[in-house]
């Protein structure tokens, strides 16, 4: 995986907050009434029926409103510019979130709470 | 219940929402001077850049209005009987109403200038009409000359260098961007819009025109083919004006976004309301807060209660890959202490007043910019927070275990 990744640049949907000796993962947390959406000056973001906020590439042009919206620091970008987030990866090959499968510490859970 | 929305803008749409987030029945009534559905205003320069097609400007998919028992009427407000509760369009038709939203916007503002109608080809930039006629008027040798170097302005000129031979920007201010950068930061980033090919003329403008040349304040003239007037906009609020409902340069609303008139409500770029970092009622006329605001008044039209009541100024924008963005107050505050982080090709200014962020400029690094934001919109108290750290890496780690178990929930 290493040698495959090599010279790729990595832009990863979370990513891992750490001093002293706490670490944490934050990732998009699917607002009830995402501030996101309120910036979003292309309708790229939406949030769909089960409460999924996604983004569409295609109409994205990299304002980064969002950015300047999301009180988590959820939002970046990808290589082209446009905007990346969690999206519980339903859209790729995992079809649930593969940072909670994956983690050795069962640190991050998948759950929903209320705001 | 008859609901009248006039304008179609994102006000508009995020006012159908609140209404039928309360009323799934009441009739609503939309007036709209454009023959589409509501679209994104911003995309028009990036329609001219190519990354935006025309069919995807749209605020909301097609069936919106249907889905939402809307009736769309086409025509211009130009008068309301506040007794009668009624709205007079253009064509003379009056529509009643129980609750009004006035969603005007705004439309471009252009002084008189000696011989414009000398100019052929000349264009405000503020509709995808706007977008539409200017593509038909330029090719690769065309000139442009574009009055005016705020956000309208330099977002044209971003849309359509690569389209033209050339574009030259002018102003009478004497940097970029006046309305939300300090000189400094404006020079970054009249730097980099000049190393991607734009010309300035700034601290000058044109007083006169003669055919395609401009003749320029400072006793320059400037040839040109296309001419681009992008000297601000004035909000459209003459009818409610004349029916008597209090106006400063827009509709003065309160945190419900209630006019002075009962059951008539406003948002969007026609609104003035509170700004909690300016102390005082200012038009914001930004997307997030005719959302925020729209949606607050169909909620309380439909007899909720909801309130708006942490309007900032905010602004992202980025031209040729470099970002900036804006929140809040900075400028004419010298209560304000002003804390500066500088980083390789980037920039950061934060504001603080009584212990509170009111404001920042950030240019380059705009990383997790929205906790900067967030900070300001609910006013947090910074004593009890490592702001350097904050300020040096945006995260959620200064806020502490409490406020991240609340966030973030489960096991952090």
């Amino acid at each position: 995986m290493v040698k495959a990744l090599k010279g790729k640049n990595i832009t990863p949907r979370i990513h891992v907050e750490e001093g002293g000796k706490i670490h944490y993962a934050v990732s998009c947390r699917h607002c009830e009434d995402p501030l996101c959406l309120k910036g979003c000056i292309s309708g790229a973001l939406t949030k769909d029926a089960d409460g999924i906020v996604t983004i569409n590439h295609d109409k994205c042009v990299g304002c980064l409103s969002c950015m300047l919206l999301c009180p988590y620091g959820c939002i970046t970008t990808d290589e082209d510019e446009t905007v990346l987030k969690c999206e519980l990866c339903l859209k790729n090959s995992c079809g649930a979130p593969a940072c909670v499968q994956g983690c050795p510490n069962r640190a991050i859970t998948y759950e929903e709470v209320q705001e | 219940m008859k609901y009248v929305i006039i304008g179609n803008g994102p006000a508009a749409v995020s006012c159908i929402e609140g209404i039928r987030s309360l009323d799934r029945d009441g009739r609503i009534t939309v007036i709209s001077k454009e023959a589409h559905p509501a679209y994104f205003r911003p995309l028009i320069s990036y329609y001219l850049e190519g990354k935006s097609k025309a069919e995807n400007i749209s605020c909301r998919p097609g069936d919106f209005y249907e889905k939402n028992g809307c009736e769309i009427v086409t025509g211009e407000a130009v008068g309301i009987n506040k007794d009668q509760q009624t709205i007079t369009l253009k064509s003379g038709d009056a529509i009643p109403y129980d609750k009004l939203c006035i969603c005007t916007g705004s439309s471009p503002f252009v002084p008189p200038m000696q011989g414009l109608d000398t100019v052929e080809k000349k264009f405000t930039f503020l509709t995808i009409g706007d977008s539409y006629e200017i593509e038909k008027a330029i090719n690769k040798d065309s000139r442009v000359l574009i009055i005016g170097a705020g956000l309208i302005g330099l977002k044209c000129a971003e849309g359509l260098r690569d389209r033209v031979q050339s574009v030259t920007v002018c102003d009478l201010a004497p940097r970029v961007l006046s309305s939300i950068l300090d000189d400094e930061c404006a020079a970054i980033v009249q730097e980099h819009l000049e190393a991607n090919g734009i010309s300035f003329s700034l601290a000058d403008t044109a007083e006169r025109f003669e055919g395609n040349v401009a003749f320029m304040k400072n006793g320059g003239a400037i040839p040109f083919d296309v001419l681009v007037l992008a000297l601000g906009v004035r909000p459209n609020i003459g009818f409610f004006k004349e029916a008597g409902g209090e106006c400063g340069r827009a509709i003065i609303v309160d945190d419900s976004m209630q006019t002075s008139i009962g059951n008539i409500y406003a948002a969007g770029d026609c609104a003035e309301q509170y700004d909690i970092t300016f102390g005082a009622k200012r038009i914001m006329a930004l997307l997030p807060n005719a959302n925020l605001g729209g949606h607050t008044a169909g909620v309380n039209m439909a007899g909720g209660s909801a309130l708006f009541d942490n309007a900032v100024p905010m602004n992202s924008i980025g031209f040729w890959g470099l970002h900036m963005m804006t929140a809040g107050t900075y400028a004419n505050d010298s209560n304000a202490k002003m804390i500066e982080e500088k980083g390789e090709n980037s920039i950061k200014r934060f504001f603080i007043r009584d212990n509170k962020l009111i404001g920042f400029i950030i240019i380059g690094d705009v990383r997790s910019a929205g906790i900067y934001t967030n900070l300001i919109r609910t006013q947090t108290d910074l004593s009890y927070l490592d702001i350097d750290a904050l300020i040096k890496n945006p995260n959620l780690l200064p806020f502490g275990e409490i406020y991240r178990r609340k966030t973030l929930g489960g096991v952090v």
